[in-house]
């Protein structure tokens, strides 16, 4: 390997350290319109009036939209007005929008909208949303147009349901001499990139609309257009350039739309619909909340034999993606564990909160806190040791998932290697339990994670490669560069390929739906492994073509060629060969005939083999393979004041190969403070009209530098057959288990079982006076 | 982005300023005094401050004094946080501001500023409560000097048309050992769940609190009962909680009733490092 | 006066704008500059992603006004020039997404230049005025001190 593994400097290195890397916000021209929100203040409230008369006459208005009813919006659920009508469903909600020559009129003339509300009860958690006399959020679930695999039940607020039905519980609680259950909560909270939602549109008189937003999905925002407003789906070409930071919250489609319906408003003009952070917050999807009830039992040598789940998840006002979250969720529910009876039943349930998108980990960050919570009461009751407990019941090859799907060595990951990696690098043998003095203590937890990714089932990318005459190639492909160096690693999967040089590979970093093949989204770790697919599809076709030109201007058989640093030669007499800037553009012969022509290298791949689930049981194939990882979180511990801090957090992740060593270091210690954050402090704070009371940087807290613990992150490498060089997803690990890992460890330091998050003091203080 | 426009003058005097406030007052318009600014900036955009003219007082002379007077230290108003940190005339004082909001943006809140803040911890008054130090303030009836526990309540009482010129502080207090802390909810920079500074003066404790009620506040009721050696640690501590003014704040920083745990823990932590 | 011709002296060059008293220097430097290596990530003061330099300070171009920025020198980051911090950044892979990393460098540039013996706890004081959200801190932290011990060097 050559290439393969190097710690290659990004592609865009330079551009995103002298401030030239644009993002679709910096995009601006003096004939764009600046869009301004008019959002809901209330969580849950009947719209009774909306007076724009004074909002028209403010300087440089040129629309007002409100009131209108555009067609219904919602990837598995149409259920979501673009704006609000008839009634508001949660805090921040779009009520009207305002288009103007700068943003400041169009600010102006928001604050000049006067709303009438007139205030609707309140639903503000899942588990009030599910029982039998809470109040409706969609009084008319059955009319809503939706897909097959939704299942919202009508005169509820259950937007699906979706179940698990494996093995037999009755001979599974039979076979197990020690049950533990507990319940869980977090509420939801928000992503927090860097750089807040953007979206621009304008229509061009041939009716092109084009778009730019700073968005996961930008072939996604083409087709829902197309599909909601019945446009030619080739007459919509989405742009994205750089994106600021994503982790799940960009997959969503919204501003999207509120941007094309504005532009259409003001004659195709060309209209900026730009989130403040208040907006980005609170308007734009968040991050699920989830309420949840775990059963597990196990026998006396504590393998475990059953396990009943309960998962309410907080879909918010809107179902969208919260559909796909809460299936992800069953699919995966038992956690990284070799368990032959399961029952689960995963609800996504409407509430009067921000509607959710799914968040990085796709919800089993989510899942893995309350599953991991539960085993370590489950290895306390047995008075095992949790890490041991973790090993006995690790997933293997031969075991089957929640959803009946036979495992072997390619395409699950291998958890024991990993959870004795983490015993050693976080030498877990030295005790959990370190006594400082009187009041400080430090104390370690573990917990696992598992995912596989349930994406759709025929979910396509592509890759064309193009030559430059002095033999350096171009790379095409539809992921978006989120800030995973996704598409520097593309590059290093294309050279390894063609044994080249890195550094003549380019790499385009904006993606058009125009010009560039599709590639499904942006999300759920399947850049590398679907377009790296396609990208040696690709490389495969170039080298074939190379071989083809060389093999007539070289008078020798295609197969005694070879391709290599640039050149395609004579196997056994690599002199004889001609340069790619001798063949990229065609071979031309001394006397001026030519062959060949320039080539263009083309590849695709889709998924294969998966399947859609089995709505009684669940049984099917969701994904693809399964990654795993293992954990460990170190906290010092204040007794007296229930303060703590985060020492030390390990990862060892089964990332199959390594393919930039520092690219994967930095996404996995990455997601381990997004995953300790989470944790610890963020949170929605939703007072008792489902108002969100902190949607600050200043109130709502990502961890800052000096926060973070120091990290450990190990790798083990079984490759996954079917994948570029064997690599799985990695961006998402780290992250999923920081919540359990901490909880575990903040359980044992503080003596108390903490079932909610996130771990802030008070919490802990809460729980250990509730005790006394 | 500030949706509302407003008229910006620099005045470079003291009576250039307090006569301007007074013209633009008179003219119906709503002028604001402005020295960092970083108020009017962000909770404008909220639509949570206004003014129809700023007179920005930052390059006054009086009001950027860093100096040292006879006994007495005098501070400017629009002094940067970061300036006044840098210099460190004043341990209590760098380090009680050395908490406030992050280090960047302590480069334009200003001493004045935070002082007189709309945001309600004001944290930077503590450490001149605690010493008694004297204010010197400007307006339409002319300079004058008043301690400023006679006009600090819950905030700077200023009449319309006044502001805050400097703050002078005797140097027996600046030399007198102290301690200040700053609890938050889970990080280490913004908004405190309780701020208190401490100064001990010969056997005298006296303590000022930011973050328990909306207002930070000395309470004189508070230190006598810490003060009286005669009762338990126990029962000063209990005491001094039953004495803390109303309300106690109860929002996404911490309930009331954890604040009130974290200031009794607070409070030991006060008495044992200036009670030895 | 509602709105003002005045100049700024930006990246060594005096620039003649026309802003509203109102606008921030941010909105100047992208929107009247065409700089839009600052960034906006919340316009309140809270994130530190519009962090320029100013006489050699760092200062959130979103808390400030144009206006206050008469007769200062301000260096954005298109006005940095193969500073060091940039390289350490680039080698260290102290960037993801990229939207914090012009704040956070221009953050960096300052401590560098007013504390080239900044120790732990100085460091950490400057750069909690920043959020990055895509990395944990550990290369942002590897990049700067590699700087400032290379600037330690005799």
């Amino acid at each position: 390997m050559e290439v393969i593994g190097k710690s290659v400097i990004r592609k865009e290195a330079l551009e995103k350290v002298t401030g030239r890397a644009k993002y679709t916000n910096d995009y601006h021209s003096v004939s764009m319109l600046s869009g301004h929100k008019v959002i809901s203040p209330f969580g849950h409230a009947k719209i009774v009036d909306i007076d724009t008369e004074e909002a028209w006459k403010v300087p440089g208005v040129h629309a007002i939209l409100a009131g209108n009813h555009y067609p219904l919006t919602g990837e598995a659920i149409r259920d979501r007005p673009v704006i609000a009508v008839d009634k508001v469903r949660y805090h921040g909600e779009v009520v009207a929008l305002v288009v103007a020559d700068s943003p400041e009129q169009a600010k102006t003339a928001g604050d000049l909208i006067k709303v009438q509300y007139e205030l609707l009860p309140v639903v503000n958690s899942p588990t009030q949303a599910f029982q039998k006399d809470a109040p409706l959020v969609h009084e008319r679930l059955g009319e809503y147009k939706k897909e097959e695999d939704s299942h919202p039940v009508p005169d509820t607020n259950i937007a699906t349901h979706i179940k698990i039905r494996k093995g037999n519980m009755e001979k599974g609680w039979s076979e197990s001499d020690t049950v533990v259950e507990a319940t869980f909560s977090f509420a939801p909270s928000d992503h927090a990139a860097m750089e807040t939602r953007c979206a621009t549109a304008e229509i061009m008189p041939d009716g092109n609309i084009i778009i730019m937003t700073s968005s996961q999905a930008p072939f996604m925002v083409k087709r829902l257009i197309s599909d909601y407003f019945g446009e030619d789906l080739g007459k919509i070409i989405v742009h994205t350039p750089f994106v600021g930071g994503a982790y799940g919250g960009k997959a969503p489609v919204q501003l999207e739309i509120l941007a094309y319906l504005a532009s259409k408003e003001v004659g195709g003009k060309p209209v900026k619909i730009f989130n403040t952070r208040e907006e980005d917050i609170i308007t734009s999807p968040c991050h699920i909340g989830l309420d949840a009830t775990v059963k597990l039992g196990a026998d006396r040598n504590g393998k475990i034999r059953a396990a009943e789940i309960q998962h309410l998840w907080d879909g918010g006002a809107y179902s969208d993606k919260a559909i796909d979250v809460t299936r992800s969720g069953a699919v995966d529910c038992t956690g990284p564990y070799n368990i032959e009876n399961v029952w689960c039943d995963s609800y996504c349930m409407y509430t009067n909160h921000p509607y959710a998108s799914p968040f990085r980990g796709f919800s089993h960050s989510e899942l893995s806190f309350v599953i991991e919570r539960t085993m370590d009461l489950l290895a306390q009751k047995l008075n095992m040791d949790p890490l041991e407990l973790r090993y006995i019941n690790a997933i293997r090859p031969g075991n089957t998932t929640p959803t009946r799907v036979r495992l072997n060595k390619s395409n699950l990951g291998n958890l024991p290697k990993c959870i004795e990696k983490v015993r050693e690098i976080f030498n877990w043998d030295e005790g959990p339990v370190k006594e400082i003095n009187e009041r400080f203590i430090r104390v370690k937890g573990v917990s696992c994670s598992w995912k596989t990714s349930t994406i759709d089932t025929n979910a396509p990318s592509g890759a064309i490669i193009t030559f430059n005459k002095d033999g350096s190639l171009n790379l095409m492909t539809g992921v978006i560069e989120i800030g995973t160096g996704t598409k520097t690693v593309l590059a290093q999967i294309l050279a390894e390929r063609l044994k080249m040089d890195v550094d003549k590979i380019h790499v385009r970093m904006e993606v058009d739906t125009q010009t560039m093949p599709e590639h499904f989204k942006t999300v759920a770790s399947r850049g590398t492994f679907m377009a790296g697919r396609a990208v040696l599809n690709a490389a495969d076709d170039v080298i074939n073509q190379l071989k083809e030109v060389a093999a007539c201007a070289l008078r020798a058989p295609k197969e005694d060629l070879e391709v290599a640093d640039s050149r395609v030669f004579l196997r056994d007499d690599p002199a004889i060969g001609l340069h790619f800037k001798e063949v990229g553009y065609g071979y031309t012969y001394p006397n001026g005939n030519a062959i060949g022509g320039q080539i263009i290298g083309r590849g695709k791949y889709i998924l294969r083999h998966l399947t859609h689930l089995d709505p009684e049981t669940g049984a099917g194939k969701p994904g693809p393979e399964w990654s795993v990882a293992a954990y460990g979180v170190e906290v010092e511990f204040d007794r007296r004041d229930y303060t703590y801090r985060v020492v030390k957090a390990c990862t060892v992740v089964d990332i199959g190969k390594v393919l930039n060593e520092k690219a994967a270091l930095g996404q996995v210690m990455g997601a381990m403070s997004m995953g300790i954050a989470f944790a610890s402090r963020e949170t929605f704070y939703f007072d008792e009209l489902g108002r969100v009371l902190n949607p600050q940087l200043r109130t709502y807290r990502p961890l800052r530098y000096g926060e973070n613990p120091e990290y450990l992150v190990g790798f083990v490498e079984t490759p996954q057959l079917d994948s570029p060089y064997g690599a799985r997803g990695v961006g998402e690990f780290g992250l999923m288990g920081m919540p359990g890992a901490l909880g575990n460890a903040l359980s044992v330091a503080a003596g108390v079982s903490l079932n909610h998050l996130p771990l802030i003091p008070e919490l802990i203080w809460k729980a250990k006076e509730g005790e006394t | 982005m500030l949706p509302f426009d407003f008229d910006y003058y620099k005045p470079e005097t003291l009576k250039e300023a307090v006569d301007l406030f007074q013209y633009l007052d008179q003219q119906g318009n709503q002028p604001m005094f402005f020295s960092g600014g970083t108020e009017l900036i962000t909770l404008g955009r909220i639509d949570l401050a206004y003014t129809d003219a700023v007179i920005d007082i930052k390059d006054i002379a009086e009001s950027k004094v860093m100096k040292v007077s006879g006994d007495h230290l005098i501070l400017g108003s629009t002094l940067s946080l970061t300036e006044i940190e840098e210099a460190n005339l004043f341990p209590l004082l760098t380090k009680t501001a050395s908490e406030i909001a992050d280090h960047t943006a302590r480069g334009k809140i200003t001493l004045g500023g935070n002082i007189c803040a709309q945001i309600f911890y004001r944290e930077a008054v503590l450490p001149f409560l605690l010493a008694d130090s004297q204010v010197l303030i400007i307006g339409p009836e002319g300079k004058k000097v008043i301690p400023i526990n006679e006009i600090f309540h819950e905030q700077l009482r200023l009449k319309r048309g006044e502001f805050l010129v400097q703050l002078a502080t005797d140097s027996r207090f600046i030399t007198a050992p102290f301690i200040s802390i700053k609890r938050r909810q889970q990080w280490d920079t913004g908004y405190p769940l309780i701020t208190i500074a401490a100064l001990k003066t010969g056997q005298e404790l006296r303590v000022a609190i930011s973050g328990l009620c909306p207002f930070p506040f000395r309470s004189k009721e508070v230190e006598s009962v810490l003060n009286n050696i005669e009762m338990s640690l126990e029962a000063r501590v209990q005491g001094a909680i039953e004495l803390v003014p109303d309300p106690i704040l109860d929002d996404v920083e911490g309930s009331a009733e954890y604040r009130l745990f974290v200031l009794q823990n607070l409070f030991y932590d006060v008495l044992a490092r200036l009670e030895r | 006066m509602k709105f003002h011709t005045i100049t700024l002296n930006i990246n060594g060059n005096n620039r003649v704008v026309t802003v509203r008293s109102a606008d921030t220097l941010l909105y100047a430097l992208r929107g009247k500059l065409g700089l839009t290596g600052s960034k906006p990530g919340c316009l309140n003061g809270d994130c530190g992603a519009c962090t320029v330099n100013l006489d050699g300070w760092p200062m959130k171009s979103c808390l400030m006004l144009a206006v206050e920025a008469i007769g200062k020198k301000v260096t954005t980051i298109e006005g940095l020039q193969n500073a060091p911090i940039q390289q350490a950044f680039v080698e260290n892979f102290a960037f993801q997404c990229g939207y914090c990393t012009p704040g956070f460098i221009m953050n960096c540039h300052s401590l560098i230049e007013q504390h080239p013996d900044a120790d732990d706890e100085k460091i950490k004081e400057w750069l909690e005025s920043n959020i990055c959200r895509c990395t944990g801190y550990a290369e942002i932290e590897r990049a700067v001190k590699s700087v400032l011990k290379k600037n330690r060097v005799p």
